[in-house]
């Protein structure tokens, strides 16, 4: 399942704020059923990455061409049905406040599978639980629960339609280690069950050597190198350097290493 | 999963064995679903024929036979993709998990009564709170207005400019227009006595008693108690109110003060503009409709209302405005962390105020009466 075949070709993207240039010709790839990890200092502009892919975002410049067809160029109506084939979790969860846990989930189901309401929410307290929330959590405000809470049912909602392309914006960020480590095992797990690509804005080092196949690298308004971390960490950037030869990058490497030992090699 | 060449799923019964055919994908959820509630019990299914397969369908599967059973698929259905395997098994272990919780029952004619009874009892705790809010708001002035280091004329202007000065052109526009439409009422009313010339006076007492301060103060409390309430209730959905409070400082003195003492600078200046803009608009009518010149609109003003009227008017705007804020206030401390909460809040704080605005209006009345100023 897991090849080379691109799900997602971006190819001299340009996006600009007023004379502030934040992408100038990027080139990226998502290939059907990897893990990408995207990272890149504050304000390279990740997120506006993943807005532009996703559709938030009309790019200044340069092609975006998701499953073979370039989003700018369809009808409404056809964009729509090919961004549903997208999950998206927001940074900062964007439950809808209004709705408990399962109608959360539930709003896509009806919306667009057209499941009565019954079946959704039913579908929907399965999804929660592939997340890992507990039963009773179904009923719960989005305002009674901790971040960590919020980062799961949030996956529950971009898993809803079960879609082909996941994207998270910094799902690790504000998690305890104990809870981002976990979040990272189950969005391995979920990926190698359901076979999904991710698209994963992180700057969790621990993510990145946990659970990433291929590791973008976002500096200079374009990506300087996407690939293996092998091959990332080689690259000769003072930037990369620091960022995985620093302290940090040094110890997330040897957790990884040690982690992966006995079961093997896994890639 | 390509939505071409897709087979609907299917539950086939083949001698004893159960074959699920085709795609168990969430199009066909409904149909899979009823196939899946009339088979009583099955331990295991074959899965040779199966199309494409997404957790919708195989939530399905765990339904039929059960999570144990699907937990243990490896051994009934070796042939089985591992990707299979792991997403059946993923979603087995997430349905033992989640036994559906029960929900809460209530009969209808309880559920009524209990929230008959809720809302008696938010509007008479409404009530208390605004009492309690508007005396905190007091004793922070009073103990405000001792220690001059701790004014804030920034945050006092700049509310000045966004409650006041940029309310004047909506409040001079209504109020004019308000004003020609007394002006014709009194003169269709009043030809019949030949009494055309009273128009003047109507416009005028209207005006000056009670249509300056009402119309500014109703258009105040849409536009500002509004402002106020989903100002500071999305401050507090941020967590800002905390931060504040965490750094020691006061949100009453901060936040509440300013904004109070904008409205009470604000709305006697545009009680006046409303008055002077109503007036004009009757005027304006008696001289094209009536031939009752500026000049004598003027003189008759002069001649027959007396000072009292005006004061009777503008007195009411500084308790008006006061009341118009500390309740936009409040609404805001009390929204909670939700964009609906912003929102139920902010419609409660209009209602209210408005209500409190004609309430106060009507109580005024009768005291003006019974005084007879």
């Amino acid at each position: 399942m897991r090849g080379s075949e691109p799900i997602v070709e971006i190819r001299g993207l340009v996006n600009r704020f007023g004379r502030h240039v934040v992408h100038d010709g990027l080139d990226l790839d998502i290939r059907r059923g990897e893990i990408l990890g995207v990272v890149g200092g504050s304000g390279t502009g990740k997120s506006v990455l993943l807005r532009s892919i996703v559709g938030l975002k009309r790019p200044d410049g340069g092609s975006i061409r998701v499953f073979g067809e370039e989003l700018q160029r369809l009808p409404s109506s056809r964009r729509a049905s090919i961004e549903r084939r997208f999950g998206v979790l927001f940074q900062r969860g964007a439950l809808f406040s209004s709705l408990n846990l399962q109608e959360n989930v539930a709003l896509p189901l009806i919306e667009h599978a057209g499941l009565s309401r019954v079946d959704a929410e039913r579908l929907a307290r399965v999804k929660l639980a592939l997340a890992g929330l507990p039963a009773d959590a179904a009923r719960l405000d989005p305002a009674a629960l901790s971040g960590g809470m919020i980062k799961r049912a949030a996956l529950a909602r971009a898993l809803a339609l079960d879609p082909e392309v996941l994207f998270l914006d910094e799902p690790t960020a504000g998690l305890d280690p104990i809870g981002a480590a976990a979040f990272d095992r189950l969005l391995v797990t979920l990926r190698d069950a359901l076979g999904f690509s991710v698209f994963l804005v992180t700057h969790d080092l621990d993510t990145l050597y946990s659970s990433c196949d291929r590791v973008a690298v976002i500096a200079q308004k374009r990506v300087l190198v996407a690939d293996t971390l092998s091959v990332v960490e080689a690259t000769d950037d003072p930037w990369i350097r620091d960022y995985f030869h620093g302290p940090r990058g040094r110890a997330a490497n040897k957790a990884a290493q040690q982690s992966t030992l006995p079961e093997g090699e896994r890639r | 999963m390509p939505d071409t060449a897709s087979r609907p799923g299917m539950l086939e019964q083949q001698a004893h064995r159960l074959s699920a055919v085709g795609d168990w994908t969430l199009p066909h959820y409904a149909r899979l679903r009823d196939a899946v509630a009339r088979v009583h019990e099955a331990d295991s299914v074959d899965l040779t024929k199966l199309g494409e397969l997404d957790t919708s369908g195989a939530s399905l599967l765990v339904d039929l036979l059960g999570p144990d059973a699907v937990l243990e698929v490896a051994q009934w259905a070796p042939g089985l993709p591992p990707e299979r395997q792991a997403l059946l098994e993923a979603v087995a272990e997430a349905s033992r998990t989640s036994p559906v919780p029960p929900p809460a029952p209530r009969p209808a004619p309880l559920a009524a009564l209990a929230s008959l009874g809720q809302i008696v009892e938010q509007l008479a705790r409404q009530q208390l709170q605004l009492i309690a809010f508007i005396g905190l708001t007091l004793s922070t002035l009073l103990t405000t207005l001792l220690t001059p280091w701790r004014w804030r004329p920034t945050s006092l202007v700049a509310h000045v400019q966004q409650t006041g000065l940029n309310a004047i052109p909506i409040v001079a526009l209504l109020t004019f227009l308000v004003g020609a439409v007394v002006a014709f009422l009194g003169a269709t009313v009043l030809r019949d006595f030949g009494a055309t010339i009273y128009t003047v006076n109507l416009v005028a007492y209207a005006f000056l008693r009670e249509f300056g301060v009402l119309l500014a103060a109703i258009l105040l409390a849409g536009r500002t108690a509004s402002a106020f309430t989903a100002q500071i209730g999305s401050m507090k959905a941020n967590e800002e109110l905390d931060a504040l409070r965490a750094q020691g400082l006061d949100p009453m003195e901060l936040l509440v003060l300013p904004r109070v003492l904008a409205m009470t600078i604000s709305l006697p200046i545009l009680t006046l503009i409303g008055m002077l803009c109503g007036m004009f608009g009757g005027a304006l009518v008696c001289a094209m409709a009536l031939d009752i010149s500026f000049a004598q609109f003027l003189a008759i003003v002069q001649r027959d209302i007396p000072l009292g009227h005006f004061l009777v008017g503008i007195a009411k705007a500084p308790l008006f405005a006061f009341v118009i804020a500390v309740i936009g206030c409040l609404e805001g401390f009390k929204a909670e962390a939700s964009a609906q909460s912003v929102g139920e809040h902010t419609t409660s704080s209009v209602v209210q105020s408005i209500f409190m605005v004609i309430l106060l209006d009507a109580l005024a009345a009768l005291f003006f009466m019974e005084m007879g100023w």
